[in-house]
C-alpha cells in the first residue's frame, strides 16, 4: 500500500468503500434468491439448508459485518458532512468498527 | 463524478435506510433462532402490508444509494465517465430495483 | 545497514510526461541535512541534466515541494534522518500534476482548478464606500482565517487520491480558498461560489479521506473546509433547491 495512505482516516474510507462495493455485489444474488419463494419454493428450501453449511454461516458473518461497518462508517460520516463536529472522527471511527462487531457477533453467535 | 443532486440522492437514500438497516439486522438476529426455512418466513410474511412497505422503501432507498455509490467507484477506478457512465448508474439502479420488487412481492405474496 | 553510514543511497525519478525511471545516486551523508540539500548535491556534484524547483529554501514558499518516500512533502523541512530507511530514500515529482522534466512538474492544472473553483474575491463596494467593519473574533472571520495562510504549494492536490481518480475534481485547495471567500462578509457574490463548488467537479466528489489535513505544510484544515462548503450548499439546496 502506498504509505501516504497509511492513515487511520485513509482506512475507514478505504473500509467504507470496499463494505459498499461487496454489498452492491451481493444484493442483486440476495434478492433473486428471495424471490424464489414466489417461483420455485422448494428450491429455496433446499438453499436455505445448504447454508446451514458453517462455512456458508461464516460468509453470513462476513456479510452482516460489512454491513454494519458500513452502515456505521455512514452515519459517522452524515455526522461530519452535515454537523459542525471536527476531530473527534478518529474515535468515532474506532468505534463504528467496534459496534459493527458487536452487531455481526452476536448474529454469528446466535447462529451456532 | 457527483453533483449536489446525485450528492443529495445518495445521503437522503442513506438517512432514510440507517433505521431499515438496524430494523433488519434485529429481524435477522431473531429469525434465524433455531434454524431457517421457507415455510417459517413466510408464514410470517404473507399478505402482511406492513412487511411490504418496510422492504418496499427498503429496495427503493438501496437501488438509489446503490447505484449512485457503484457509479463514484467506476468513475474512479476506470475514467468512465459522459453517456457510459449514466447508463451504468441508471441500468444498475433499475436492475436492484427489479429483482428487488420481485424479492418483496415474492415474499409478501402482494 | 546502520545510520553511521557515510552515504546515501537516494533513488531519484528521471524523465518526462512520456517515460522515466529511478536513477540512483550516491550521496555523502551529513548530520543536518535536508532532502533539498540532498537533491542540491547531486545537481550540483554528479548530475548536472537534474532538473528540479527550489527558491526560500526556508519552509515559507512552497516551491519545493516533492514526493519523498511516497509522501508529499517540502523537501527544504524533512531532514533526511527522518525519513531515512537504513540509508536509502527515494524522490520522486509530486503526484497528480504532469511531469515536466525529472522533479519540475506542471501546475497549471493546479491554478485552472483554483480559478474554477470562483475562489475570487466579488466586491460589494468601491474605493469611495467606507470601509466596512470585520471584527476578527466574528465567526465567519474566524472560519475564513483558518484556512487563509494556504500558499499553493499542491501537497495536499498531491495527496489526494480522489484528484488522482477523478479529473474533474477541484482539489482540496481550491476548494479550500473557495470556503474562505464564501465566509468573507465582503463578498458580494456567494451564490456563484456555490455554483462552481457544487458542480460536476465540486465538492461532493470528497471521501474525507483526510490526506489533504495530515499532510499540509502550513497546517491548515482543506477537509473541514470542504464539509463546510457540503453544509453550505446542502442549505441553499433544500432552500432553492439549487
Amino acid at each position: 500500500m502506498k504509505s501516504h495512505r497509511s492513515h487511520p482516516l485513509w482506512f475507514a474510507y478505504g473500509l467504507h468503500r470496499i463494505s459498499g462495493l461487496a454489498l452492491a455485489l451481493f444484493l442483486p444474488a440476495h434478492f433473486w434468491v428471495l424471490s424464489l419463494a414466489l417461483t420455485q419454493p422448494e428450491r429455496m428450501d433446499g438453499f436455505l439448508h445448504w447454508a446451514e453449511n458453517p462455512m456458508v454461516k461464516l460468509a453470513e458473518f462476513g456479510l452482516v459485518f460489512l454491513l454494519a461497518v458500513h452502515m456505521f462508517g455512514g452515519l459517522r460520516l452524515l455526522a461530519l458532512e452535515f454537523l459542525p463536529w471536527s476531530g473527534r472522527q478518529k474515535s468515532f471511527a474506532a468505534a463504528a468498527c467496534a459496534a459493527a462487531f458487536l452487531v455481526s457477533g452476536s448474529f454469528f453467535l446466535n447462529a451456532m | 463524478m457527483l453533483n449536489i443532486q446525485l450528492y443529495m440522492a445518495q445521503r437522503l437514500s442513506a438517512m432514510l435506510m440507517a433505521p431499515l438497516v438496524l430494523g433488519h439486522l434485529a429481524v435477522m438476529i431473531y429469525a434465524i433462532q433455531g434454524g431457517l426455512s421457507a415455510e417459517e418466513i413466510l408464514t410470517r410474511t404473507r399478505g402482511s402490508a406492513a412487511w411490504f412497505l418496510y422492504y418496499g422503501l427498503f429496495v427503493a432507498a438501496a437501488s438509489v444509494h446503490g447505484a449512485v455509490g457503484l457509479r463514484v467507484i467506476v468513475h474512479e477506478m476506470t475514467g468512465l465517465r459522459g453517456w457510459g457512465l449514466w447508463s451504468l448508474t441508471w441500468g444498475f439502479g433499475l436492475i436492484l430495483m427489479f429483482l428487488g420488487a420481485r424479492a418483496v412481492m415474492a415474499v409478501t405474496g402482494l | 545497514m546502520t545510520q553511521t553510514s557515510k552515504t546515501l543511497e537516494v533513488s531519484v525519478w528521471r524523465g518526462d510526461a512520456a517515460t522515466g525511471n529511478y536513477e540512483t545516486f550516491d550521496v555523502p551523508a551529513h548530520d543536518n541535512q535536508t532532502i533539498l540539500d540532498v537533491v542540491s548535491w547531486i545537481q550540483q556534484n554528479s548530475d548536472a541534466t537534474l532538473s528540479y524547483r527550489f527558491a526560500c529554501r526556508v519552509g515559507m514558499c512552497g516551491s519545493c515541494a516533492m514526493m519523498v518516500n511516497g509522501k508529499p512533502r517540502w523537501t527544504c523541512r524533512t531532514h533526511v534522518k527522518k525519513v531515512l530507511d537504513g540509508n536509502k530514500v527515494t524522490v520522486a515529482p509530486l503526484r497528480n500534476l504532469p511531469v515536466i522534466k525529472d522533479l519540475a512538474v506542471d501546475m497549471d492544472p493546479f491554478f485552472d482548478k483554483w480559478v474554477k473553483a470562483e475562489g475570487r474575491h466579488h466586491p460589494t463596494g468601491t474605493r469611495h464606500d467606507p470601509m466596512p467593519e470585520i471584527k476578527p473574533d466574528d465567526p465567519a472571520r474566524a472560519e475564513a482565517n483558518k484556512a487563509i495562510e494556504c500558499i499553493n504549494c499542491s501537497v495536499c492536490y498531491a495527496s489526494c487520491d480522489t484528484v488522482a481518480g477523478n479529473p474533474d475534481y477541484l482539489g482540496p485547495a481550491a476548494l479550500q480558498r473557495a470556503w474562505t471567500l464564501y465566509n468573507d462578509a465582503k463578498d458580494a457574490d456567494k451564490q456563484s461560489i456555490l455554483d462552481a463548488v457544487a458542480g460536476t467537479g465540486g465538492c461532493h466528489n470528497c471521501h474525507s479521506q483526510g490526506s489533504c489535513t495530515l499532510y499540509c505544510p502550513n497546517e491548515l484544515d482543506p477537509l473541514s473546509a470542504i464539509l463546510g462548503l457540503k453544509r453550505a450548499s446542502a442549505k441553499s439546496f433544500f432552500k432553492g433547491g439549487r
